[in-house]
């Protein structure tokens, strides 16, 4: 019984990653139309930063933390400056080449910046130590992770929801012409869309410095299981993708639990499943 | 015949180069080193493997990122096949065959969706199979599969041709690729490949003419798994080892670079833009490890600037004002070869 709650905790702290690159992924796919592969190396330029403020450069964990953000949303306003700009309403193929090319530019940049050897930074002493739950031992930066990832998912609703710019962003994810014509100026609103998106996924690789080895290529592996995540919460859904990136995380974790060696293949099943028997993903409306 | 006559007494430039680099392929052996004769199979695996690609892509309209595990699988099945019995005709047509087969049966499952969640599924099926062959201890697992014997071309108490010398390779590797080349040559200009291409033009048009445009798809996806297959098998044969990152959907990112560089609308466009792919890699090797960064800013600047390649840039400028025109047509038009 304390081994599923604890798995079940492990599959949650799992799942937040998948969740904030996912939550990115989805504002820029929602607003610009651009579906960006290049997203998990903006997670990664997130891990990246707050390691070289944190660990490097010896600062302060949350200050760390939020300038790394600051840092990937900068990278993020160049990339869709110069390089999103011109393909808004290209062919998906021609998005997805020139967004995965990004992948093979940020991999290949940050290892000859920061080189290839890793080691994990210290710990904040306030996160560290570990918890008593249901008689298990379970680390206080689990919990940190899940929480940084629910309150993420609040504040995304709450500025898509409640803000002027939240509503504007709507309006133009649902019709573009129109909200353009109502005067919003669709440009302006198109880079802070993007630097939104990318600031969340930052927040994700941020966090992760103290207990997952920041590397490059980690972007491309994220991003799998964040679009893994997209096409099954439907694309566009923001609580789908939230609702998606917990199931693919716990049934991961349970998996290692009872089948250990299948769970880097049944999220991918998972994904096969949902697309043969309902295309449009759990939350969308029939295509 | 008009062809075969046109290639030997060329009469436009196109055809010229076209005759001159195939000689030159076929004397390489007679002066190039073990290096020069490496790079040309590489590059000529590397262009079957882009074909794959460029027939979703360019010409169905369809980006699959699972093309590497067909390539994977064409590689495993002749390893396996060589290991057990070590004759080369089995060990290539049984992992092409094999890879044939799966790409008929995850085709049938992909070919139920176009664009994003075409690209997605190809995606989950090709991850995995990247997880299932880095744990399947009968393919090595995580190391691979190593130790595949040298196997001659046998036909038992015909013949047996030794696959010892290097140049023996290269001309196999050689001759099989020309062949695979020409039979997709004739393949996109036949009514079929013009049913793909009606297929990414107009999906819905191409529906009232009665063909079913789920099967056509399914044919086209098979057809395109047999092609990395093929890739697959020929690396097996020069490498002699199998990897299991051969079938990480990172693999599928050379041809899919080489088809743009050269030009995806076109027959000529892998084939030029695998040739240009090792030339870059080669120099831009020779000075730094991190070779991925250059490639990947000029696939940037492909696809901000250029975005039918080498050979659409050459159709488009520089051949019309030779007054030539090149071996096959436009995306949109099938061209016989006038003069």
């Amino acid at each position: 019984m304390e081994a599923v709650i604890l798995q079940g905790l492990n599959g949650l702290t799992a799942a937040m990653y998948i969740w904030l690159v996912a939550a990115g992924l989805t504002i820029a796919f929602g607003v610009l139309g651009v579906l960006n592969l290049a997203h998990g190396s903006l997670y990664m330029l997130g891990g990246f930063f707050a390691f070289t403020f944190f660990h490097l450069l010896g600062l302060n964990f949350a200050l760390s933390i939020i300038l790394a953000i600051i840092a990937v949303g900068i990278c993020g306003f160049l990339m869709e400056r110069f390089f999103l700009r011109p393909i808004y309403g290209e062919a998906l193929e021609i998005q997805l080449i020139l967004t995965f090319a990004f992948i093979l530019i940020l991999d290949n940049a940050t290892r000859y910046i920061w080189g290839t050897a890793f080691t994990l930074p210290k710990m904040p002493s306030l996160l560290e130590g570990r918890v008593h739950i249901a008689g298990g031992v379970f680390a206080i930066y689990n919990l940190f992770i899940i929480a940084t990832g629910i309150a993420v998912f609040a504040i995304v609703w709450l500025i898509l929801d409640k803000t002027w710019w939240g509503k504007s962003v709507r309006a133009a994810a649902s019709d573009r012409e129109m909200a353009n014509a109502v005067g919003i100026n669709i440009r302006t609103l198109f880079s802070t869309a993007f630097i939104f998106a990318a600031m969340v996924a930052a927040v994700g690789g941020a966090v992760s410095i103290p207990v997952r080895v920041i590397t490059s290529g980690i972007g491309g592996t994220i991003i799998v299981d964040a679009f893994i995540v997209l096409v099954i919460g439907s694309l566009g859904s923001l609580t789908g993708a939230f609702v998606a990136a917990l199931i693919i995380g716990l049934v991961s974790a349970y998996c290692q639990l009872y089948i250990p060696g299948m769970q880097m293949f049944v999220p991918y099943l998972v994904m096969a499943i949902v697309l043969t028997i309902r295309p449009q993903g759990i939350f969308g409306e029939a295509r | 015949m008009s062809k075969l006559k046109e290639l030997l007494m060329p009469k436009s430039i196109p055809s010229a180069l076209l005759l001159a680099l195939l000689v030159l392929m076929f004397v390489i052996p007679a002066f190039g080193g073990d290096y020069a004769l490496y790079l040309v199979m590489s590059i000529l695996i590397l262009c079957l493997f882009s074909f794959s690609v460029n027939l979703l892509l360019g010409y169905t309209g369809l980006l699959s990122f699972g093309q590497a595990v067909f390539y994977a699988t064409g590689a495993y099945a002749c390893g396996k096949i060589l290991q057990a019995y070590p004759n080369l005709l089995v060990g290539i047509i049984g992992g092409v065959v094999i890879s044939c087969v799966l790409a008929f049966i995850l085709g049938w499952f992909c070919v139920r969706h176009t664009r994003i969640y075409f690209a997605m599924i190809t995606l989950a099926f090709g991850m995995m199979g990247f997880s299932w062959f880095v744990r399947w201890r009968f393919v090595g697992g995580y190391y691979g599969l190593t130790y595949v014997p040298r196997a001659p071309i046998e036909i038992p108490y015909l013949f047996s041709i030794s696959m010892e010398p290097r140049f023996a390779q290269y001309y196999f590797v050689l001759i099989v690729s020309l062949i695979a080349i020409y039979l997709f040559y004739r393949l996109v200009h036949s009514p079929l490949g013009l049913s793909f291409q009606g297929i990414r033009d107009s999906e819905s048009r191409f529906a009232f003419t009665g063909i079913s445009v789920r099967n056509t798809r399914l044919l086209c996806f098979a057809i395109a798994g047999t092609y990395a297959g093929l890739a697959g098998v020929l690396t097996t044969f020069v490498e002699l080892a199998v990897s299991p990152f051969a079938s990480h959907w990172a693999t599928s990112a050379g041809p899919v670079i080489a088809t743009l560089l050269g030009g995806m609308y076109t027959f000529s466009g892998p084939i030029v833009g695998s040739i240009v792919y090792y030339l870059v890699k080669d120099l831009v090797v020779r000075h730094t490890m991190q070779w991925m960064l250059p490639l990947g800013i000029v696939v940037v600047a492909l696809v901000l600037g250029l975005r039918g390649g080498i050979v659409g840039a050459l159709q488009r400028s520089l051949f019309p004002r030779l007054g030539v025109r090149f071996m096959e047509g436009s995306s949109n038009e099938r061209s016989d070869i006038k003069h």
